[in-house]
């Protein structure tokens, strides 16, 4: 199990009422948080338009995450 | 260079501060609060950002900008927080040599910026919903990943 810190954006920190929390998980690659995040609080959103940062450094979905990550979930954006 | 703002954007500072005697054209884009989206009449908008990543990913798309079309300076400011119909949202200014490549950054700048930075619009609409854009529809609509 790894302790991941994971922050919520905009829609996402409206679906799970937190802007940030602290889980344990099996987790090998971004994309695994964010499915255990969706779990967790319902979202219907699918990744395909969401984008994710590790650390404050933009990330790919099948971007390994490591303990002690944390690891940004970005719905989609709509800048301008 | 690239900003996050609170405050209302001050577009006859920023042109000024593009001056450069090498420029022989200046190109500016400004994004306003329509008062319309897909058919909801809307009243008010939100910007939400990561001002970090906003920083970050928005100086390498102004540098990407200047490696295809070599302008002398640019800036970039976007607002957040709650903004009223008509104000600026987004402003881009590009100096350059030439007209040409004035146009074409600041095109390739307002293009990126929208589709890669974490920024995000909520709709405040006439009758008393709101929604995040981009957001429920997709799911509405059933786009798949």
């Amino acid at each position: 199990m790894k302790t991941i810190t994971v922050r919520y954006f905009a829609m996402f920190r409206e679906h799970a009422g937190v802007a940030e929390e602290t889980l344990s998980l099996d987790a090998k690659t971004a994309h695994d948080v964010f499915e255990a995040t969706r779990a967790r609080h319902g979202s219907t959103e699918p990744n395909g338009h969401c984008k994710v940062a590790i650390n404050d450094h933009m990330a790919d979905w099948d971007t390994p995450v490591n303990d002690g990550d944390t690891v940004l979930l970005f719905p989609p954006v709509a800048g301008g | 260079m690239i900003e996050v703002s609170d405050a209302r954007i001050d577009t006859t500072a920023l042109q000024r501060s593009l001056t450069n005697p090498a420029a022989g054209g200046y190109c500016a884009f400004e994004g306003w609060v329509r008062n319309e989206n897909e058919g909801h009449e809307v009243h008010r908008l939100e910007y939400e950002a990561y001002e970090p990543l906003v920083i970050s990913e928005g100086e390498k798309v102004l540098a990407e900008a200047r490696e295809r079309f070599p302008y002398l300076e640019a800036r970039c400011v976007h607002r957040v927080g709650l903004l009223e119909l008509g104000e600026c949202a987004v402003w881009i200014g590009v100096a350059a040599p030439h007209r040409d490549e004035a146009f074409k950054a600041c095109r390739y700048i307002i293009d990126e910026i929208k589709v890669r930075l974490p920024i995000w619009k909520k709709e405040h609409y006439a009758s008393g919903d709101s929604g995040w854009v981009n957001c429920e529809r997709c799911a509405a609509h059933g786009i798949a990943d």
